[in-house]
């Protein structure tokens, strides 16, 4: 359904206030989404998860530099064509709250977000409704403006616009930050549930752990760039069918499995 | 010692949010607090650290109300590092607002001396957390409350955060109050573990068990 066939990205940052360099963010980004399945994208913070989330919807601020190929459904996606897809074949659960618009109580929210994705007008704050109850939000959260939501909250009323919307390709953006377990687990289950339908879920978290259960596959980026697609399945004990060096380390590092530095364990301890 | 008693805290015509929590938490002590989202453990940090007052009962730091006009002896350390700094203040500022932190420790913490001249945006949030919880290691601190810091980081990231922070809570005998949501992690932490619902704590029934390996050597084995 997506491929992303060697994508590169460069960002401008000032040195001064005349000179402006380019920063390489992305480079050799290589994957495949298909439709049915959960594709997990993990990585440490400032591995460029985001960025490629955003490359992908076409939401990077203005001057950038962008080379590779994207193609969804068979076709290029284009800047043109991620402005016409987005909302509704294209969908993005972002990791910031403050994508929501502080003045606008959240059921109003999302029914924009139904509005957009073309359910008609007189049935648009049903939707919004059941989709916010369906993550457990209930009158007084729906009512509330987000910031008398907390961020459990906040994120399920996110997951909500995504799930009004009736897109093809769902890019979760970290979207079990902050959760407690039972609603982690429900949204990531909700993601799961929207892959059994037969759409495509770009999943991306640094949450290696809760992301297997509902991935197929998994690449791990650092710095940019694609270490390793692996099978879900090849994370498990101690990692050792994985290929690379950086996701093994990843593995161990859980605090369910060694909690250590494969190489530096045990650390001497500095008094 | 950090004490608090009989804390009691609610926002007028909503259910009261904490209803008579105390507890304790000595010198050099790591306390794991979890509770479902909503449940008021971000309150709970707040009222410790001082940027609540609580509505009945009170927080003593040491046997002595924590100053209102100094240095907090309490520092809480927010789940989101983008809201805790100022958007226009660059790196370098924001590190060294109450001390100069010094170059071991940094790296200690991974902080490049390239970010120093950026500005916060220009972090992604696991680096902006780095320097948070560097910014608020000030010698004078005894106890910090650790509001879901590694929740956004990834694991090689999160253990070392998590080893930094050991090494000089253990150096300096702070006493952590961690809150999350991963058990797993708190079982890896912290020898004492409270569950915080309806407004009150208890003790963690589900997880029961000691921990199997500390990250570093714990405060009791030294």
């Amino acid at each position: 359904m997506l491929e992303i066939d060697d994508l590169a990205l460069q960002l401008p940052y000032y040195a001064n206030w005349w000179r402006r360099q380019w920063a390489e963010v992305l480079c050799n980004v290589s994957l495949e989404v298909h439709p049915g399945e959960v594709h997990a994208v993990i990585g440490a913070s400032g591995a460029g998860k985001s960025l490629l989330a955003h490359a992908l919807m076409g939401l990077l601020p203005a001057p950038y530099r962008q080379t590779g190929r994207l193609t969804f459904q068979g076709q290029p996606l284009t800047a043109a064509r991620q402005r016409r897809l987005r909302g509704r074949e294209l969908a993005l659960i972002p990791q910031s709250l403050s994508a929501l618009d502080p003045l606008v109580r959240s059921q109003r929210q999302v029914s924009w977000a139904a509005k957009r994705a073309g359910h008609a007008a007189a049935r648009v704050q049903h939707t919004a409704r059941q989709a916010l109850a369906h993550y457990q939000l209930d009158e007084r959260a729906q009512q509330a403006f987000p910031h008398q939501l907390s961020g459990g909250m906040a994120r399920r009323v996110l997951t909500a616009m995504a799930h009004v919307s009736s897109a093809q390709l769902i890019i979760a953006d970290e979207p079990s930050v902050g959760l407690d377990p039972q609603q982690r687990d429900r949204v990531l289950n909700a993601l799961a549930a929207l892959a059994r339908e037969g759409k495509a879920v770009l999943l991306i978290s640094h949450d290696l752990r809760h992301a297997l259960p509902i991935a197929r596959r998994v690449t791990i980026m650092r710095q940019g760039r694609c270490v390793e697609t692996a099978p879900a399945a090849a994370f498990e004990g101690d990692g050792h069918t994985l290929t690379t060096r950086y996701a093994q380390a990843l593995w161990r590092a859980l605090p369910d499995n060694h909690f250590s530095h494969p190489e530096t364990q045990p650390a001497p301890h500095v008094a | 010692m950090l004490d608090a008693s009989g804390l009691r805290y609610g926002v007028a015509g909503q259910p009261v949010i904490l209803n008579d929590v105390s507890l304790t938490l000595e010198a050099g002590e790591w306390l794991g607090v979890d509770g479902v989202s909503g449940a008021g453990k971000s309150t709970l940090g707040q009222l410790l650290a001082g940027y609540l007052t609580p509505q009945a009962g009170t927080v003593t730091v040491d046997g002595a109300p924590p100053p209102r006009r100094a240095l907090r002896p309490v520092q809480w350390l927010p789940q989101s590092p983008e809201l805790a700094v100022n958007p226009r203040w660059r790196v370098k500022q924001i590190l060294e607002e109450a001390w100069t932190p010094p170059d071991a420790l940094r790296d200690a913490f991974g902080i490049e001396s390239a970010w120093m001249n950026r500005f916060p945006q220009a972090l992604s949030g696991g680096e902006l957390q780095r320097v948070c919880v560097l910014r608020a290691l000030v010698p004078g601190v005894r106890y910090l409350v650790a509001d879901e810091i590694s929740s956004m980081l990834d694991p090689l990231t999160q253990l070392d955060l998590w080893q930094g922070l050991r090494r000089v809570a253990d150096e300096r005998q702070l006493g952590v109050l961690v809150i999350s949501h991963d058990a797993a992690l708190l079982e890896r932490l912290c020898a004492r573990r409270l569950t915080l619902s309806e407004g009150r704590l208890r003790p963690s029934t589900r997880h029961g068990a000691p921990p199997a390996i500390a990250p570093k050597q714990s405060p009791a084995s030294r």
